[in-house]
């Protein structure tokens, strides 16, 4: 008999849907068909494990061979833990972004703003045995994106997070308080529910922020919990 | 028992990945053997494309799968960048069969992670190998009545060790993707 226990379904609403007309990339990139119900099972349910010997650490974007980035230097800050409450420990987070001009390091990106010699935008922490996480980077810039007439990205952070199985794998955007490009954004807007989106917008925090430094930013992640009934039940 | 001390939240929402996720990827990530696993060596590849055809070239692929015994040289992940023409390829060892649900067994296969601009989510897949005698007990694809569409996660032999699973994403010939 097999135990082990899969995760929960997304809760209704808290997740945007693939068929997103608004963003219209998504026009020909979501499947037409239903998706194929099927319980967690060992695949789902177990995940990779990285180690910080063959996945080093790389917790300042700010700076590159010793030289400043341009740009508003920032302290994120935040703790992952599961819908249950329980803290993701050691787990590797993977983060990207623009410049401070709203400029990625990136061929594809041909935005005439400049590129910043000190500024590639990629880096990689993991989570202490409590389930916090903390980086140093520069404020990305807002940049255009041709989606609909006058579209702009809101400032934001790309995230990566995988925890305990390949079902809690999240790809994310933190975003900043206060942005007006958020209302005009159908990637952010696509969450449904409106407390759910706003959880994507990271909070100022003075407790993190440090004096004569960086302004300090706090993102909290849930990633998926458990369900409560085991697999083989 | 533990008291939670933390107000439980619904798990936070994901977002696409993007055009430029390409800066935190490692082409080494897809060499599953580069820590010398052992297993029979094969490669898998599959060209993407889009409801349109198109390839999606932009993409991120991750696949996650057991080795045929146990092997802590084997990662078990892995995450490729397509190419142009929207394919990717993989080394990996070609997996065993695993545990299902309750007292069944699962045929081999390698569980597929498809992010990319325009999928706000992700999509998720298998791969299974084409001919595995066990396929014909799987409990997944024994949901799938249609063959054309159960053959949507049957990857093929092209060559020696070299296995071939295409994703439509939309449209004819659509894959089959899986609730995760």
């Amino acid at each position: 008999m097999n135990d082990i226990i899969g995760f929960r379904p997304p809760a209704p609403g808290s997740q945007p849907d693939n068929n997103t007309p608004a963003y219209g990339s998504t026009r020909a990139r979501h499947p037409l068909r239903p998706l194929l119900a099927f319980p967690h099972t060992i695949t789902e349910a177990t995940g990779p494990a990285f180690s910080p010997t063959h996945f080093p650490p790389h917790t300042d974007l700010s700076v590159m061979n010793g030289k400043l980035a341009q740009g508003e230097r920032i302290i994120v800050r935040g703790r992952i833990t599961d819908e249950d409450g329980r803290p993701v420990p050691n787990t590797m987070v993977e983060i990207w972004q623009a410049n401070a001009a709203g400029r990625y390091f990136h061929p594809l990106d041909t935005h005439d703003a400049p590129l910043d010699p000190n500024f590639k935008g990629d880096g990689r922490v993991f989570t202490d045995a409590d389930g916090w996480y903390q980086y140093t980077s520069i404020k990305p810039g807002a940049y255009p994106w041709r989606n609909h007439k006058n579209a702009w990205r809101p400032n934001h952070i790309h995230y990566s997070f995988f925890g305990p199985g390949f079902a809690t794998r999240l790809i994310t955007q933190m975003y900043f308080p206060g942005d007006p490009l958020l209302a005009f954004d159908p990637v952010f807007k696509g969450v449904p529910d409106e407390a759910a989106r706003n959880r994507l917008i990271a909070n100022f925090d003075l407790d993190v922020t440090q004096p004569e430094h960086a302004l300090g930013y706090r993102f909290d992640v849930v990633l998926r919990g458990r369900a409560a009934t085991p697999m083989g039940i | 028992m533990t008291t939670l001390t933390t107000t439980a939240l619904a798990a936070t929402a994901a977002q696409t990945i993007g055009p430029y996720w390409h800066l935190i990827e490692d082409p080494a990530m897809a060499d599953l053997t580069r820590f010398g696993a052992n297993g029979e060596v094969i490669t898998l590849i599959g060209t993407i494309t889009d409801g349109d055809g198109a390839p999606a070239s932009d993409a991120c692929v991750e696949i996650w799968q057991s080795s045929p015994a146990a092997d802590d040289k084997f990662p078990g992940y892995g995450r490729c960048a397509p190419d142009a023409t929207g394919t990717f390829r993989f080394t990996t060892v070609k997996p065993g069969p695993v545990p299902g649900r309750g007292n069944t067994q699962q045929a081999p296969h390698i569980a597929i992670n498809l992010f990319g601009r325009g999928i706000m989510t992700r999509l998720y897949t298998r791969a299974y190998f084409e001919g595995d005698p066990l396929n014909a007990t799987d409990p997944l694809l024994g949901l799938i009545d249609e063959p054309a569409r159960r053959a949507t996660l049957i990857a093929r032999p092209e060559g020696a060790n070299i296995w071939r699973l295409d994703i439509r994403i939309q449209g004819d010939n659509e894959t089959v993707f899986i609730e995760i």
